[in-house]
């Protein structure tokens, strides 16, 4: 300790101090946030038999989706037919809280999941019972930490999703009030079964666009952008050059021209 | 004398006796500075520019101007093996694996912002303030060509990492270049060496990027500074300050050290800003290839006004004699910015000519004595405001619910009502502040505070003002408007043409103004 004292009155000890305290804020902050990021929920393992789990997904489905889709999800009005869309699209539309729908507004948006991981696997097993469709996955049934290659991926991304979803898949919008969601912060499985169900407006990437093992590809490409510390200080939203230059006018202006107002007062 | 003093003397006395220094160095440093912070914008545009030229030049080191195509070996992973171009290679170098090259990218970048944002600001207060008035309208005119190269120096600097955000706008110039009619593509068969992009793009604009407009900028800004030393400073208008005297600090000591100080405080931001925010993440984007491309791409700032315009225009093509003309890029992308710029540019002599006031000014205007100037300038800023937001339209629809297409309506419709709304919004509060001035002239400044007559009436204080804030109020002159002449200087009675019936009109709208109160009415408050 009194190897540093003797530093106290350094001529640098100040800015070193300053710099220190920076860095430590800015280390809390982030490590509070990937905290906050952990916080996801595991998947259960589910035991149960798959009649019962059918049953039990009619029940949910007859209470929570049926006046809307119909009774037989078999669609009515605006909400569309169910029969065949697989258990895919509705692990997607239910486990990331698109559904049920709460308003009828131009888009399900994401919202938190209203059924608990059993009830959307029963809700799943029914609507993949009345017709075969695109089956959903598990985040463990895909390897894309071991079998994906992020820079490959980044590659497939910009070709067929950037376009929608933003070059740093940020998310962007569409015509009429419709919008392409962030895709960060999306778990692995509904990423991929975003690409095989087409949700909305979003096209359907059959594995003869993308094959499977590309689809680990961009799941691993968007993961490793999710995950990147961001580089070179705070990242502005990653949306481009519209917040660097309201930053540039606001604070930078801004301040500059403050402390020129403090230069130029008169000394009273 | 100390040693030193001796030594510091002689060669003093030496330079002196060869160059003939002295009188020009005393002249020039016991010159003075008015001192009011709106005169130091320019100086943040100076300073900006030379922590460029510093950053700049750091840059140059590693950067590669090649558009040969490589595959990236570099310390970013995901784009490790990805094929690119040798210029965006050499910038992820930059970012990665240069010691300090982030920080100088940033820095660079954040100070292209701030040294435009601040050739606006500096703009705007010398159009407000009517300091391009006569004898400084050559001045003016350099300004806006050093706006306008400003401008196309930010967007080759930002084309040159060879990135597919930047790729995307030089796609749009393209387009622009092939909508000029039929020598369209020619230009831009010219400009890319062939097809876009071409191999030739990149090293092309670096030479100009690096080379030409910094070299253009040095003469300019010279040329620009010098005039304001030679025709000496505006200043604001106040007891003392007249047409003939300018009143501040010497140069030396006070100014050169508040000015040095300056110079410091503006490199030290924006190293602050390069440190701790992130500006223009080139490696999330990805390299250019002309298939690829993103939703919400958008240019920097000062480019975002345009591409607002480009994007709200409606469909407008015509095809005649086997060529189409694509309106709805070029009127947006060519017409309406050439327009305005050379508005701009003319805007003194325009002033004059309707004004009729060809005199000297070396004393500036209270915007609000000037009420018509004024609200032409919150006209074009509305213009710009509004245009500026349908560029960021799809940005303001995700964050804020909104539809893209209600943002479109509001703004194709906006540019046209709200800049006149401004206009008239502006002129009537200038001419209510100049009410107000009246007002305080000739009744004082009210004090809020009740004072009970013996009578019983209650009455406000009002305090008389200082003499110098008297001054301040009614000191600028009301010019009267012309009247179009019904003859010549000799009789002959003059066509009374469109051009002066409009110079009349003009020049009375121009001269609508609360008048001040009269010498007379002055004297009679006094005798209360
Ligand atoms: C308020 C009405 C409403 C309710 C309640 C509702 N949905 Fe939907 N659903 C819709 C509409 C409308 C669409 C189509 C547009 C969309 O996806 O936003 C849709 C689409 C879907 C899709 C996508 C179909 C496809 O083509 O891939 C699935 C799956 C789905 N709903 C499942 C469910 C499930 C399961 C429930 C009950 C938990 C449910 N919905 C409750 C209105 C509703
Ligand atoms: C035509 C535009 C379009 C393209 C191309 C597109 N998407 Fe989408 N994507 C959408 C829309 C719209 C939604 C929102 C669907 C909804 O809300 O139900 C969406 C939703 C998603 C989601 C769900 C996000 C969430 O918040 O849960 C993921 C993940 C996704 N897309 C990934 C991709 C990937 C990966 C690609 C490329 C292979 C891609 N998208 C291509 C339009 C697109
Ligand atoms: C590279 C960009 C520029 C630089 C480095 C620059 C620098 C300066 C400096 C240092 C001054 C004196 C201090 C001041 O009044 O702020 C000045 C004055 C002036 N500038 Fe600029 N300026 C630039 C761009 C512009 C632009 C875009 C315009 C207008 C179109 C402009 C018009 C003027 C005028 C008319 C003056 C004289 C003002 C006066 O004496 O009151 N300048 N400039």
């Amino acid at each position: 300790m009194s190897q540093l004292s003797r530093y106290r009155n350094h001529r640098f000890a100040r800015p070193v101090l300053l710099a220190f305290g920076l860095l430590l804020a800015g280390g809390l902050f982030s490590a509070a946030n990937a905290a906050a990021e952990s916080l996801r929920a595991e998947p259960i393992a589910i035991s149960a038999d798959k009649s019962t789990l059918i049953k039990e997904g009619k029940e949910i489905f007859n209470r929570g989706c049926s006046s809307c889709h119909g009774l037989n999800a078999e669609g009515a009005g605006a909400a569309p037919s169910l029969i065949g869309v697989g258990s895919a699209s509705v692990d997607f539309q239910v486990a990331t809280g698109r559904m049920p729908m709460a308003d009828m507004s131009q888009q399900a948006a994401r919202k938190a999941p209203l059924y608990d991981e059993y009830e959307t696997a029963a809700l799943a097993a029914y609507v993949a019972s009345l017709a075969p469709g695109p089956a959903s996955v598990t985040n463990e049934e895909l390897a894309w930490e071991r079998d994906g290659n992020a820079a490959s991926g980044g590659t497939l991304f910009r070709n067929n999703c950037a376009m929608c979803h933003n070059l740093a898949g940020q998310g962007g919008a569409l015509t009429k009030g419709k919008y392409a969601p962030t895709v960060m912060g999306v778990e692995a499985r509904h990423i991929y079964e975003a690409m095989i169900t087409g949700p909305q407006a979003m096209p359907v990437f059959g594995d003869k666009i993308i094959s499977p093992e590309e689809k680990l590809d961009i799941i691993k490409w968007i993961k490793a952008m999710e995950s990147e510390p961001s580089l070179g200080g705070a990242s502005l939203g990653r949306v481009g050059p519209v917040t660097e230059g309201l930053l540039a006018w606001t604070l930078g202006l801004g301040l500059l021209i403050g402390i020129a107002v403090w230069l130029t007062a008169k000394a009273k | 004398m100390s040693v030193g003093k001796k030594a510091v003397g002689s060669v003093a006395n030496y330079m002196d006796e060869r160059v003939g220094a002295a009188k020009w160095m005393k002249k020039t440093l016991n010159k003075v500075f008015p001192d009011h912070w709106s005169f130091m914008l320019g100086e943040i545009v100076m300073y900006s520019f030379v922590i460029l030229l510093l950053t700049g030049t750091f840059l140059t080191f590693w950067y590669d101007p090649s558009m040969r195509i490589v595959e990236y070996e570099g310390s970013y992973e995901p784009l490790k093996g990805i094929e690119m171009s040798a210029a965006y290679a050499s910038s992820l170098e930059i970012s990665f694996d240069v010691r300090g090259g982030l920080l100088m990218r940033q820095i660079h970048h954040w100070a292209a912002l701030l040294f435009l944002a601040a050739m606006v600001a500096h703009l705007l207060r010398v159009f407000f303030t009517g300091a391009f008035r006569k004898p400084r309208e050559l001045n003016w005119i350099i300004g806006v060509g050093l706006l306008t190269l400003g401008i196309v120096e930010g967007f080759l600097g930002y084309s040159l990492p060879d990135d597919l955000l930047s790729g995307t706008g030089v796609r749009i110039a393209e387009a622009i270049m092939q909508a000029i009619p039929v020598v369209g593509s020619y230009i831009s068969y010219f400009v890319f060496g062939g097809a876009f992009p071409g191999y030739i793009f990149i090293p092309r604009i670096y030479i100009v990027h690096v080379l030409l407009i910094p070299g253009i900028f040095l003469a300019l800004i010279t040329a620009h500074v010098m005039l304001v030393w030679y025709q000496k400073h505006t200043q604001y208008p106040g007891p003392g300050r007249t047409e003939k005297n300018v009143v501040g600090y010497p140069m030396l000591p006070v100014y050169a050290a508040k000015a040095g100080g300056f110079f410091f405080i503006v490199f030290g931001f924006t190293a602050f800003l390069g440190a701790v925010a992130q500006i223009n993440p080139i490696w999330v984007y990805g390299p250019y290839t002309p298939a690829q491309i993103g939703a919400g791409s958008q240019p920097d700032w000062y480019m975002g006004w345009l591409d607002g315009l480009v994007r709200m225009a409606p469909p407008l093509e015509t095809y005649i004699f086997g060529v189409t003309i694509s309106w709805n890029i070029l009127i947006p992308g060519l017409i309406i910015p050439g327009i305005l710029f050379t508005l701009m540019a003319l805007y003194p002599f325009i002033e004059s000519w309707i004004t009729g006031d060809k005199r000297e000014h070396h004393l500036l205007d209270r915007p609000r004595n000037n009420p018509n100037r004024t609200a032409i300038g919150a006209m074009s800023l509305t213009f710009v405001l509004v245009t500026l937001i349908n560029g960021g339209n799809d940005l303001l629809a995700t964050n804020f619910d909104l539809s893209i297409n209600q943002i479109m309506w509001f703004t194709r419709i906006g540019v046209f009502v709200l800049p006149p709304i401004a206009f008239v919004v502006t002129k009537r509060i200038c001419l209510a502040l100049q009410r107000h001035d009246r007002e305080m002239l000739l009744h004082g400044r009210e004090t809020g505070r009740l004072v009970m007559l013996p009578h019983g009436e209650f009455i406000e204080v009002h305090e008389p003002l200082s003499p110098e804030k008297a001054f301040l109020l009614s000191s600028h002159e009301q010019l009267p408007a012309l009247t179009a002449p019904e003859e010549d200087s000799r009789g002959v009675a003059l066509p009374r043409g469109l051009r002066n019936k409009l110079r009349a009109r003009w020049s009375s709208a121009n001269a609508e103004q609360i008048d001040k109160p009269t010498a007379d009415e002055l004297k009679e408050i006094e005798h209360h």
